[in-house]
Formats: structure tokens, C-alpha cells, sequence
């Protein structure tokens, strides 16, 4: 099986005050399987972002080869890295990024506009999704009428609703208190049961991470206990 | 994603900050609507005058004493009627001659008194100025040749001095000296601030002897062909420097009167034009800042729509029509708003206003590429926001 994402070999460098600068990923190698559902855990500093960055293909790594869906992210140019992200791939983040002011329906038909989705087709999807997710009762409802877990529902539906390969939720239930966030959780595993989606946790909470079958340890910009690929 | 597809982003944008969008597009709309209505005004003022110069009857040469140059003082007349009876022969029937002279006078009568332009005026008087008679009749040859004492009133005239009575048959007095009613002209209205319904008219030579004097201010010469003009005006003026005591004169068509008021309404209309132009230009610079803080406030929901597929072309094109957006509804705002005032400032206040096509155009057009000249540098720079920092943004 072709793997959904492969990651050989990165490192991923940021500029600072002269010399090196800050290297936040130092030479990283996994694959990621369709379906699977994976939780990247690490303190914070441990790279997780810089990561979920690569692997949502917002960001080019330094060296190395990140592959999503057979594609070498280094290889594509941001018109195609944005298709790539709007086809293939589901955020969700901590903050929950909803748009406010904006009902929910429109919130989570927000990725299928730059689609090219026709509008009457984007509010079907939007509400066939949010019906998916247990918010049919919250349609027209703005972020600011929802509560926390609603929100984070809202933010996980619009992460569906383009039908992509991979969701990359980062610290999903970061902003929640505890029941809410087992309620997200079981939202996620629920999804990626039902509809084969390859989910990836990124946390720092051991809790959460192990409802993941898989789980890969980040540190100091290097997966631990993974084999250490020219060293 | 199409264009029509960033108008409905950007329309949902615009109704989710209605308070701020409202106060970017103020600005717009003060500049557009002073366009509009300063433009208005100066093209109402100039109807206004073209009107009141054509009001003073077609084809009409009006012939004024001295050179009638700007920082002359105007020189003293001295036509005579001589000249008019000169200019009379000299033409054969082939024009209408007028003359008058004119003096600020108390007209009573009944009780009743106002202070009225007297015009001491030939028979030709009504026919060459164009005063239509209303009631009765204007003064005959007869009239003028015997000085017979009767008067024709100007409309706000009549309404003066007889504000209950017919004014027909009844007397009035001019310093002193009795007249009779025997006309009332039609309603004019004014001409050149000269109020020309408050005005008396008797027999020339009557007038000459009221207020002592032999003198006409001015000689009218009516063509019944406007291709005549020209020849006229030369005969008119050889004429004249043969037999007249008035050795300096100006002989004026309607054409060179309009010319000049034209040209100094021009200037006018262009002057307020530009000031308006520059309120234009200061909301638009109003719409670019809005739109800068907009993006800066905004940082985090770029970088979401990036990370959910949105090219850069994408949130620049947001970008640009909701600013074009913004400067074109404040735009037609401000037109209707200009509009409007033009309309009550005409109808309701003494000043001309008559909105022009053009100008609308022009300040719609200018208010929508003032949209996309200010919309652009804000619309790239979203458009170019890294994705990650946008989204790690506080």
C-alpha cells in the first residue's frame, strides 16, 4: 500500500540572529497510512508544530522529502500546495479558527468555495456534515451562540466537508475541559472509523494521545526511539 | 475562485462590520456627492445665465455706450433717439429698433408704493426685448411720439402697487406725475440678478422729460435672421460713426455675452469640480487605511483561508472587491445624496442646481477606481501573508 504521507529525512531550519539559526526539526523519517490514526505527542519546543505545518503542506522543509499522497511538497508551488491543502487535507486547531460573525453552515462551507463547489452545492455538504458531526440543530448558529465543544465540532466538520484523505488536528481539545474533550475524541475516532480517514493528534497530553493506536514521541526535533536514519 | 464568487465573500465580510464599513464609505460618499452637487451648481448657474441671455429675445444685437472693457469705468451714453430713428432708416424694415433708458424710481399708487425700474422705452420696446403683454397693451408710436403719460407694468410690478385692484385704467404716479395704466406684462422672471417683473414701462420721450434728460442708455437691434447678425453689426456700426454723438460703442450679440459667461462658468464649475475631486481623493486614502487595518485585524482569518485551499490570487481578489465594493456603494450613496440636495437646492433655495450627467459618471467611475487603486496595496499584501505566521497571529 502506497503510504499516505512519507516523511524521509527532514529537517526544517528557521532563520535567526545569524549563524545556524534555530533548527526545529532535525532529521525526521515516518509514513503515515491511509486510515490510520496517528498521535504525535511532545513537549512544547519538541518541533510539533513545525511538523503539523510540513505535514498539512503550509510549510517546505529545509532538507528532506515530505510526501502527501505521493506528491513532494518541495516540488509544488503554493497554487498547488493551496489545491493540494484544500483537497486532501482537514485542519483542525486549537483555537478552533472559526470565522465569527458567520454562521455555521457558512463556516464549514468555507473550504469547498475555494473548490470551485457551486454555492447551493456548498450549504448541502455544509449541513449534511454538520448534521454528520451532531450540530443539525446548529446551523445558522455564530460561533459566539456555541459553546467550546460545539465550536471545535463546527471547526471538525469543516475539516470533512472537502472529503479529504487526512485530518491533522492540533491539540483538538487544548481549549476544552476534560469531558469535552473525550466527547471530540470520540467525534475523531468515531469519523475515522466510520469513514476511513487518516487522523493525526498532535498533543502534549499522554491522555489523549493514547486513545491513538499509534502514537509517535517528538523531542528536541527528533522522533524518539525511532532509528535514527545516518547517524 | 470567480469573481462573483469573491463579491459574496466580500459582501459577507462588509455585513459582518457594518459600523466600520458604514464610516469607510462616509468618506466616499462626502467626495462623490460633492462632485456631484458642486458640478450641479455650476451647471445650473451657467442654464441659468444661457436662459436669461436667450430670455432677452432671439437674434438681438444689444448696442451699450463705451468700449465695455473689464477695468473701464462703463462711459457715459449719448444716444438719442435720433440714433434709434438713424438706425430705423438705415436698416429698411430689415430689423426692429429698440432704445431705453432707465431710472430707479418710487412708483405709488393707491396707497400702495414700491421702488421700481422705470424704463423709458420706444414702441419696439416688447417686440425687439421680448415682453410678452399679459393684459391690455404695450405703448404705441402714437403714445411715444405725443408722450403720452401711460405706463405698462411688469408682473410683480402690478402685484405691487395693486395688490387688490385691476391695475387696468388705474393710475400710478412717477415723481410726481400721473400715469395711466394701459398693460400688464407676463411673468419673466429674473435675468442676471435685474428682477425684470419689477419694472415700469412709459413712452421714451416721456421718460426723457420726467427726469430731464435726452439721453437712452442703451439701442437694441432685433434680426429676424440669425445669419444677418454679422452684416448687421457692421452696418449698425458705420452707421453710427457717421451720424451719432456717441463716439464709443460696443455692439454685442448674445453669443459674445454667453461666451464670456460661459467661460468664467466653466472655470467655475471646473474649480469646484477639483475641490470636490479632492474629498474624493481623501476618502479613498480613508478606504486604504481601513483596509490595511483591516488586514492586520484580519492576519488570522488569511491565514485559515489559506490553510483551507485559498490561493494568493483568492484573498487578493477578496480583498480588492471589498474595497471597490465599499468606494462603489459609497459611491452610488453619494450620487443619490447629490442628487437629492441638487434637486431640494433647486427647488428650494435660490440657487440653480441642474445635475449633470457627466459628473455622475465621472464620480462613479472615479469612486470605483479610487476602490482599486487604494484596494490593491492592502489586497497584496494580504494576499501575500505567509500562511503559518498569519495563523500563529495574536
Amino acid at each position: 500500500m502506497t503510504p499516505l504521507v512519507e516523511v524521509v529525512d527532514v529537517t526544517r531550519r528557521y532563520p535567526a540572529g545569524g549563524g545556524e539559526g534555530v533548527e526545529a526539526l532535525a532529521g525526521v523519517s515516518f509514513t503515515i497510512d491511509p486510515g490510520e490514526f496517528v498521535a504525535i505527542i511532545g513537549p512544547s519546543g519538541s518541533g510539533k508544530s513545525t511538523l503539523l505545518h510540513l505535514l498539512g503542506a503550509l510549510d517546505r522543509p529545509t532538507t528532506g522529502t515530505v510526501r502527501i499522497g505521493g506528491r513532494d511538497i518541495a516540488q509544488l508551488d503554493d497554487r498547488e500546495l493551496a489545491s493540494l491543502r484544500n483537497a486532501e487535507i482537514g485542519f483542525v486547531f486549537q483555537q478552533f479558527q472559526l470565522l465569527a460573525r458567520t454562521p455555521a453552515v457558512a463556516n464549514v462551507a468555507l473550504p469547498l468555495i475555494y473548490a470551485g463547489v457551486g454555492n447551493a452545492e456548498r450549504q448541502r455538504r455544509a449541513r449534511a456534515t454538520l448534521e454528520a458531526v451532531g450540530l443539525a440543530h446548529r446551523l445558522t448558529h455564530r460561533p459566539a451562540e456555541l459553546s467550546g465543544g460545539e465550536q471545535q465540532r463546527v471547526a471538525i466538520a469543516r475539516a470533512l466537508v472537502t472529503r479529504p484523505r487526512l485530518v491533522l488536528a492540533d491539540e483538538p481539545t487544548g481549549n476544552l475541559d476534560t469531558a469535552t474533550g473525550q466527547e471530540v475524541m470520540g467525534l475523531l475516532q468515531r469519523l475515522h472509523a466510520e469513514e476511513g480517514i487518516a487522523v493525526v493528534v498532535i498533543t502534549h497530553d499522554l491522555e489523549i494521545a493514547a486513545l491513538a493506536p499509534r502514537q509517535l514521541r517528538l523531542r528536541d526535533g527528533l522522533l524518539v526511539g525511532a532509528p535514527v536514519a545516518g547517524r | 475562485m470567480s469573481v462573483a464568487e469573491a463579491f459574496r465573500v466580500a459582501v459577507t465580510a462588509i455585513l459582518a462590520n457594518r459600523l466600520r464599513a458604514g464610516l469607510t464609505m462616509l468618506g466616499v460618499i462626502i467626495g462623490v456627492l460633492s462632485v456631484v452637487l458642486l458640478v450641479a451648481v455650476g451647471s445650473g448657474a451657467r442654464a441659468e445665465v444661457t436662459s436669461g441671455v436667450e430670455d432677452l429675445g432671439s437674434n438681438l444685437l444689444i448696442i451699450a455706450p463705451g468700449s465695455l472693457q473689464f477695468g473701464q469705468a462703463p462711459s457715459r451714453s449719448t444716444f438719442t433717439l435720433n440714433d434709434v430713428e438713424r438706425l430705423d432708416r438705415a436698416l429698411e424694415g430689415r430689423a426692429a429698433v429698440a432704445g431705453n433708458l432707465t431710472s430707479g424710481e418710487t412708483v405709488r399708487a393707491e396707497g400702495e408704493s414700491a421702488f421700481l425700474s422705470v424704463l423709458g422705452v420706444t414702441a419696439s420696446f416688447d417686440d425687439v426685448v421680448r415682453r410678452p403683454i399679459a393684459r391690455g397693451d404695450f405703448l404705441s408710436d402714437s403714445d411715444v411720439a405725443t408722450s403720452r403719460r401711460v405706463a405698462v407694468l411688469g408682473s410683480s410690478a402690478a402685484e405691487g402697487l395693486f395688490p387688490r385692484l385691476d391695475p387696468l385704467a388705474r393710475s400710478i404716479t412717477i415723481s410726481g406725475v400721473r400715469f395711466r395704466v394701459i398693460g400688464v406684462v407676463e411673468a419673466l422672471g429674473g435675468s442676471f440678478g435685474v428682477d425684470r417683473d419689477a419694472q415700469v414701462y412709459i413712452p421714451v420721450t416721456a421718460a426723457q422729460r420726467l427726469f430731464g434728460i435726452r439721453t437712452l442708455d442703451t439701442l437694441f437691434v432685433k434680426s429676424p435672421d440669425r445669419d444677418d447678425l454679422d452684416r448687421l453689426s457692421t452696418e449698425i456700426e458705420r452707421e453710427l460713426q457717421r451720424g451719432s454723438e456717441q463716439a464709443e460703442f460696443s455692439i454685442l450679440t448674445q453669443d459674445d455675452i454667453l461666451g464670456v459667461a460661459g467661460e468664467i462658468l466653466d472655470t467655475l464649475t471646473f474649480v469646484l469640480a477639483a475641490i470636490a475631486g479632492i474629498s474624493l481623493l481623501v476618502g479613498g486614502i480613508g478606504v486604504s487605511n481601513i483596509m490595511l487595518v483591516s488586514v492586520s485585524e484580519r492576519t488570522r482569518e488569511i491565514g485559515l483561508r489559506k490553510a483551507l485551499g485559498a490561493r494568493t490570487r483568492d484573498i487578493t481578489l477578496q480583498f480588492l472587491v471589498e474595497a471597490v465594493l465599499l468606494c462603489g456603494v459609497g459611491g452610488l450613496l453619494g450620487i443619490a445624496g447629490g442628487v437629492g440636495l441638487a434637486v431640494l437646492a433647486d427647488t428650494f433655495t435660490p440657487v440653480p442646481a441642474s445635475v449633470t450627467g457627466w459628473s455622475v459618471a465621472l464620480a462613479f467611475t472615479t469612486s470605483v477606481g479610487v476602490g482599486i487603486f487604494f484596494g490593491v496595496f492592502p489586497a497584496r499584501r494580504a494576499g501575500r501573508l505567509d500562511p503559518v505566521a498569519a495563523l500563529r497571529h495574536e
